[in-house]
């Protein structure tokens, strides 16, 4: 199959089954000449399809990083939910001003997304000079969202913060994540927060314990 | 939603709770009283006035839409669900036999949530006649009566002399009305041939299926399926929702973290 009859395939899709084969099969072609296509799935609002794109994308990686930046959708929250994910998955810190930005958009879905992102960064591709300010508007933000009135954004915060962690200095989670995650777990409404916060403390510790 | 009902909703938005019940203990303005009853349970005000007006407005004739039915009536009965005070479940009992189809759903809806067994006959009363009862309503898109909200709600409720008069009910030629019979069947025995069937709804051809399938296994906190959760074809956020019904349901069994706990958060983590 050419590039050109599976980019066709995509379009001529007619029912949800068919596109979500043909986004698979212009996925697995690994080709970065497939991008500009996938991201158009993202706004098509066919979960199915949507997935298999931004798997697509994320297996792409570094490439699909500044058209994803470049083509997120201001009017479609759904197409900027899976962008922001795919974002999210690659950890480019070049995406970093847009995930803090979409940290705060009006919807959750996008939100969520953002959240879990901010903890995904590769730190090592950003220059050493920009690195500590970088953790530290991400920590400052991520702090912030787990007061988010959704569950599930506060579920993401407590992701996002574990995975943060993992890059920061020992002081810095004592005096600021640990705090934080200790509260969730005591006073939390939802139990599924008060089980994640509890689970994310247990993996720092015990990350903390190895030499 | 109308539009002009979503102009007066975001209007409501800014009321105060006194207002809000004020507008509701009125008659004259019939939408301005539906919406009150909306407010009331939307930022769960409790308020024995408030709780007054709203099992009042359970027997409000005035406000009737085209087709007989009876707005405001449907309106606090989802209300007075939310609110969670056991002092509405008897009117809500009444409701139960309404001449209008959604005031009996909103009512057999409140009263799930509600947790009180008195409920209990009143809604198996609607069981009568079973499966071959159960027809659509001709010129309407629903059956007689709420199907899945009663037969869900005699599973939350645990009435266990409901599992005779449920079980039939797994054969209905609506899918909705099947999921819904599993699902009190799996919570009145704890047999998961019916948290199987719910499985095996996971996989439904329609999109729409799934989504109902996935909020029952999240209602019922079924631990079996949370991969097949993870796995179906749905938005991730209705995914987590269910995934967060079940994780739910297992912290509440368990004293400390396990592996299957660990295991659903993974699960959620990789959806967010």
């Amino acid at each position: 199959m050419t590039l050109d009859s599976l980019l066709a395939d995509v379009d001529q899709a007619d029912s949800a089954v068919s596109l979500l084969m043909a986004v698979r099969s212009l996925a697995q072609t690994r080709d970065s000449q497939a991008i500009p296509k996938l991201i158009e799935v993202l706004g098509f609002n066919n979960p199915g399809a949507a997935v298999a794109a931004v798997q697509g994308l994320v297996t792409l990686g570094e490439p699909a990083v500044a058209p994803l930046l470049k083509h997120l959708d201001g009017y479609n929250y759904g197409a900027r939910a899976w962008a922001i994910r795919a974002l999210a998955e690659i950890g480019d810190p070049r995406a970093l001003d847009v995930l803090l930005n979409a940290a705060g958009d009006f919807a959750l879905s996008v939100r969520r997304a953002a959240a879990r992102g901010l903890g995904r960064i590769q730190w090592q591709d950003l220059e050493p000079s920009q690195r500590e300010e970088g953790q530290r508007r991400v920590l400052e933000r991520l702090l912030a969202t787990t007061t988010d009135p959704e569950w599930v954004v506060r579920y993401a915060a407590i992701v996002g913060l574990e995975s943060l962690a993992k890059s920061l200095d020992k002081t810095k989670i004592q005096q600021q994540i640990e705090p934080c995650l200790q509260q969730l777990h005591r006073e939390d409404e939802e139990a599924a927060i008060r089980g994640r916060s509890q689970w994310a403390q247990q993996q720092l510790n015990q990350a903390g314990t190895i030499p | 939603m109308q539009p002009s009902e979503t102009e007066v909703a975001i209007a409501a938005e800014s009321w105060t709770t006194e207002q809000a019940i004020a507008n509701l203990q009125q008659t004259n303005d019939p939408s301005t009283r539906y919406y009150a009853a909306w407010w009331l349970g939307r930022f769960r005000v409790r308020d024995d006035r408030g709780l007054d007006a709203l099992i009042e407005a359970l027997s409000d004739t005035i406000d009737r839409s085209p087709g007989g039915g009876y707005p405001l009536r449907r309106n606090a009965a989802k209300a007075l669900g939310k609110l969670g005070d056991l002092r509405a479940v008897p009117a809500l009992i009444d409701s139960l036999t309404c001449s209008d189809y959604y005031v009996r759903e909103s009512a057999a809806q409140a009263l799930e949530s509600l947790g009180d067994p008195r409920a209990i006959p009143g809604l198996l009363a609607l069981l009568e006649g079973g499966v071959e009862a159960a027809v659509r309503v001709p010129g309407k898109p629903h059956l007689v009566q709420p199907y899945d909200a009663i037969l869900e709600a005699l599973g939350a409720l645990n009435a266990t002399e409901a599992i005779e008069p449920v079980r039939p009910f797994l054969d209905h030629d609506v899918p909705r009305v099947r999921f819904a019979a599993a699902r009190a069947l799996y919570q009145l025995t704890g047999d998961e041939q019916y948290g199987d069937r719910l499985i095996t709804a996971l996989r439904s051809p329609e999109l729409q299926l799934r989504r109902a399938a996935l909020m029952d296994v999240g209602a019922i906190g079924y631990l079996k399926a949370v991969t097949p959760v993870a796995e179906t074809l749905a938005e991730n956020s209705l995914k987590l929702i269910a995934l967060k019904g079940i994780l739910e349901h297992h912290l509440a069994q368990i004293d400390d973290l396990d592996e299957a706990a660990i295991d659903i958060m993974t699960q959620m983590d990789k959806l967010l």
